[in-house]
């Protein structure tokens, strides 16, 4: 066993212990990450910037100064903005664009001692579930050849999936943290929204994007998100809320706890699997003391298309600004050519077909005449699904479980055909965005053919301390310890 | 307070060659707040500055920066919004106007179309002693102004500067309650006054940090009343709006031509298209620049970076609690306190520096000639120059110590235009600047009837003339001061003459 192997709780540990040093874990994760070119995980790497944090963590934690994430190695999303490390969003529109500033989430992590190994793939802008749209080609997923890690933060799952970091940045607009999670036998977290700060992430639909951290334990998930929340004044839609010491959180006792069982979540096209699994999670936690309680959440067959209409017009909008004109990609024009023809051409080359597909939907859905039966209907729809879980929490629930995605990882290219399709996969997921609560993904157990499965648990806003308690009793109930075997 | 009984003014009438046409005009101002800051970056808002040096992160829409709003520009608008007594709306909420042009980097301005932060308000427009329209303000909304497309330094390409992307403006929007070209000059003039007065506008047209989009219809007389009593837009004629314009001479001059535009067109049996049009000011016309049909589907819709606007009522009631006497209440005290004539207190009141000045020398003084002093003597010199009243050469305190030596009767009016002038090249304190040039008007009437008595008795045909015609009993006036060079008082000369002519 290799230290690259290490959660960021054991992998702390040992560098407090001075048993490694950042470097030789860094090393050991770089030559893992450099030998996984068949994964397509790693988009970037940056081992020099990588080596150079690892040694500043030394010198951190031999000076006894030592937060919890210093000398973590750390793949990054390549969402985020990373200072002087090219930021591109997996998308062509963004090539060579190298930022002059880091996002707020890198900065926090980087501050309390964290290393970057380097950018992660995903879908291109977070548009995605199977990291196919990517503009680096798909990242692969280490539990078998040609299965998807799924998506948007598919890179980010492989990478922790297959120990070639500790841990790594995802965000979840539509679930792009927890199905990447459930598909790769990882853990993830998407936070209430407003808990982690948006600046300095390539913005996908601004009123869902939340980012989270993706880990190999509920642990690592508490640690890493301590790290990256607080209230950040330049994200207008941060809130100014205290962040407790969710590590602390985890006692391991849920007794008296209501779990809600939403019946809406039952729905046709769930492979048996993720049925019987869901069971076996409510007994779990029926187990360790809790109620578990059927709860109904009405307008929940409403949410995909609400989420697939709200999502689309945010991006429409907000990539707008790939224009060619400042940064990024330019469209070789000919002569003649004006400044349309360099938006046409340049937006018709630089973004792949699913991002020509959102931008066109949004922008139908809020153009004149369309807005009221469409955006409109949909910011209603929002406020009904915001409030179905508002009704449930008030009912005395005090978290909902319920499958992550409707069946375990599927093969690459098998949905790229049909869109609709691949935006089913998000159908137990967009709720929560909907709604800005947080949910963790946590593996449970392996399907039939040996591929991991997650269930999630929905929390109440900024609980995210009692949720992952939650999460973390169904994790040591799981005993979940199956591991990818090496094939890349 | 103001008299606020006045008249409204007549509308402009325009002969068609059928018949007579009535104009109607709404109008949106783009007012830039005074702000050091732009409306959601820290970067400087300064004018004139090297291109794309005033240019943060988030106005060049870098990826994954945020808009965080500027309390400032919000506080700016608040004050204008009381200024034009308007409604504050406590929760307000700002939108994307999406389109796509290379000086509008983020690909959407940032404004507030459903719910903007100032309501209904007013502004009377004086068109003439007693006679003024009160013109309705529907909203003040805050919206991110462009950046500036440069598209004649290079055959092959454009550029752009981004110094101005994301500077606060605040498009005050009026119903069309303006009658005439005339109107609308006097409408923004107001407006710019009151913004001036309140220091949220510098109101500098040249620079663009006042510009206006002027919507024009014509009706047949009658129609405009029926609108009135119903605010039923159909009784009105189609609008056309003319553009982005930002002088009063230009204002008029478009309005004129469209209006005079859109009734031959309409006495040709056709009908206005709506449309956005540019004005000529080379060619005095107007052109069109986009119809109705191509008009922009801007999709609007909230921006979600930025949550709703919330603020307190305490905090509006503490910036009412600052607010600046405004010019219709200056204006009615100048006329009250000081005696001013309409006219001389709208000179005086034009210009807030011009108007402290005033009231300076004014204060325990003749109120009416400290006005004719500071109107005729300082302006007409500082216009002469070409400066501006903070630069006048000439303090208020030196120009009141002029205005009590003609009090006391020390120095003539004529002394006193002398002094003006030395004060104003030299400086100095002006009662030792007489002193010292040994400028004292005589009023020793021994030494006056002399010098009178000299006079008449060199000049019997005058002295004749002048017992038959009163009038020209002037002459000897003169006459008599010219012989004292010029120091004899005017008043003492005047009396002694007549008595002496037995007048």
């Amino acid at each position: 066993m290799t230290s690259n192997t290490l959660t960021i709780e054991a992998a702390r540990n040992a560098l407090r212990k001075r048993e490694i040093t950042a470097v030789e874990l860094t090393e050991a994760c770089l030559a893992a990450a450099g030998a996984s070119a068949k994964l397509n995980a790693f988009v970037h790497h940056t081992p020099d910037l990588a080596l150079e944090m690892a040694k500043a963590a030394d010198a951190r934690l031999a000076s006894g100064d030592a937060p919890s994430m210093c000398g973590i190695p750390l793949g990054i999303k390549d969402l985020f903005c990373t200072r002087g490390v090219p930021s591109q969003a997996a998308s062509n529109i963004l090539s060579g664009f190298t930022p002059e500033y880091e996002s707020t989430v890198t900065t926090k992590l980087f501050a309390d001692g964290a290393v970057m190994l380097g950018k992660l793939n995903m879908d291109e802008f977070a548009m995605g579930s199977s990291n196919e749209n990517s503009a680096y080609g798909p990242a692969i997923n280490p539990w078998r050849d040609g299965l998807t890690p799924g998506g948007s933060s598919g890179g980010s799952a492989a990478a922790v999936a297959a120990d070639l970091c500790i841990a790594a940045t995802g965000t979840d607009t539509g679930g792009s943290i927890r199905q990447p999670a459930a598909f790769t036998g990882t853990v993830g977290i998407k936070p209430t929204y407003g808990r982690v700060s948006r600046w300095g992430v390539v913005a996908y639909a601004s009123s869902l994007d939340q980012a989270g951290p993706m880990t190999k334990s509920v642990r690592d998930a508490a640690i890493m998100l301590g790290a990256m929340a607080g209230h950040d004044a330049k994200d207008s839609t941060s809130a100014d809320i205290a962040v407790p010491d969710f590590e602390a959180a985890l006692t391991g006792d849920i007794r008296g706890k209501k779990i809600g069982i939403p019946r809406e979540y039952r729905m046709d096209g769930m492979s048996d699997e993720i049925d019987v699994l869901w069971r076996r999670g409510a007994e779990m936690l029926r187990d360790a003391g809790a109620t578990i309680v059927d709860i109904s959440l009405p307008h929940t067959k409403y949410a995909l298309p609400a989420y697939y209409v709200i999502a689309p017009a945010e991006a429409s909008s907000n990539l707008a600004r790939y224009d060619g004109v400042r940064y990024g990609m330019r469209a070789t024009l000919d002569a003649g050519d004006g400044i349309t023809d360099m938006y046409e051409k340049t937006r018709a080359k630089g973004f792949g077909k699913e991002v020509q597909r959102r931008v066109m939907v949004g922008a139908y859905v809020l153009s004149a005449g369309f807005y009221d039966a469409y955006y409109n209907r949909a910011r209603k729809v929002r406020a009904l699904i915001k409030r179905d879980f508002e009704n449930a929490f008030a009912d005395g629930v005090d978290a909902i479980l319920a499958p992550a995605t409707p069946t375990p990882a599927f093969e690459i290219g098998k949905k790229s055909g049909n869109p609709v399709e691949a935006y089913l996969n998000d159908v137990f997921t967009v709720t929560l965005n909907l709604a800005g609560l947080p949910g963790v993904s946590v593996p449970v157990g392996l399907s039939a053919s040996g591929l991991p499965l997650g269930l999630q648990l929905i929390g109440q806003p900024w609980q995210e301390a009692e949720l992952l308690n939650h999460a973390y009793v169904l994790e040591k109930s799981a005993g979940f310890v199956a591991k990818p075997a090496k094939w890349w | 307070m103001l008299d606020l009984t006045f008249e409204n003014p007549k509308p402009k009438v325009i002969a068609g060659a059928l018949h007579d046409w009535e104009l109607v005009i709404g109008m949106e101002i783009h007012a830039q707040v005074s702000s050091n800051a732009k409306l959601f970056s820290g970067a400087s808002t300064g004018f004139g500055a090297e291109p794309n040096s005033h240019v943060a992160f988030v106005d060049c829409a870098m990826p994954g920066m945020l808009p965080v709003i500027n309390e400032f520009c919000i506080e700016q608008a608040v004050r204008t919004g009381l200024g034009l007594k308007a409604a504050i709306n406590l929760r307000s909420a700002f939108d994307r106007k999406n389109y796509f042009y290379p000086d509008l980097p983020q690909g959407y301005q940032i404004s507030q179309l459903y719910h903007p932060i100032v309501g209904e308000g007013e502004v009377l427009v004086e068109m003439g002693p007693g006679v003024a329209r009160l013109v309705r303000i529907e909203r003040i909304h805050l919206e991110q102004d462009a950046g500036k497309s440069i598209h004649d330094m290079d055959p092959n390409s454009s550029f752009v500067d981004f110094n101005r992307t994301g500077v606060a403006l605040m498009e005050i929007v009026s119903r069309p309650d303006i009658r005439g070209p005339e109107e609308a000059a006097a409408y923004v003039t107001k407006l710019r006054q009151i913004l001036r007065y309140l220091g949220t506008c510098d109101g500098n047209m040249q620079n663009g940090n006042l510009r206006a989009d002027v919507n024009v219809s014509v009706c047949r007389p009658g129609q405009y009343e029926r609108y009135q009593a119903t605010q039923d837009f159909s009784h009105l004629g189609t609008r056309c709006e003319i553009k982005n314009m930002n002088s009063m001479r230009f204002i008029q001059a478009a309005i004129d031509y469209e209006a005079r535009r859109q009734i031959a067109i309409l006495e040709d049996g056709g009908s206005v298209a709506q449309e956005t049009r540019l004005y000529d000011p080379d060619r005095n016309e107007t052109r069109s620049m986009r119809s109705k049909e191509e008009a922009h589907d801007y999709r609007y819709f909230p921006d979600p970076d930025l949550l709703p606007l919330e603020i307190e009522q305490a905090w509006v009631d503490g910036i009412a609690a600052t607010m600046p006497e405004l010019p219709d209440a200056k204006k009615a005290r100048f006329m009250g306190d000081f005696g001013l004539t309409d006219y001389d207190a709208n000179v005086l009141t034009a210009e807030l520096d011009a108007a402290g000045f005033f009231e300076e020398v004014a204060k325990g003084r003749d109120g009416k000639q400290a006005a004719n002093w500071v109107i005729n003597e300082l302006f007409g010199r500082l216009n002469k120059e070409g400066l501006a009243i903070e630069a006048s050469p000439i303090s208020a305190a030196q120009l009141g110590g002029i205005l009590d030596l003609m009090a006391k009767g020390e120095i003539s009016g004529k002394m006193a235009k002398d002094l003006f002038e030395i004060v104003w090249t030299e400086g100095g304190d002006p009662a030792e600047v007489a002193a010292a040039r040994g400028m004292k008007q005589v009023t020793d009437t021994g030494a006056i009837e002399a010098a009178v008595d000299e006079i008449i008795a060199a000049n019997p045909a005058q002295v004749e003339k002048a017992k038959a015609n009163p009038k020209l009993a002037g002459w000897f006036v003169g006459q008599v001061i010219k012989a004292t060079g010029g120091k004899a008082a005017p008043a003492t000369v005047n009396e002694l003459v007549n008595r002496k002519l037995g007048l």
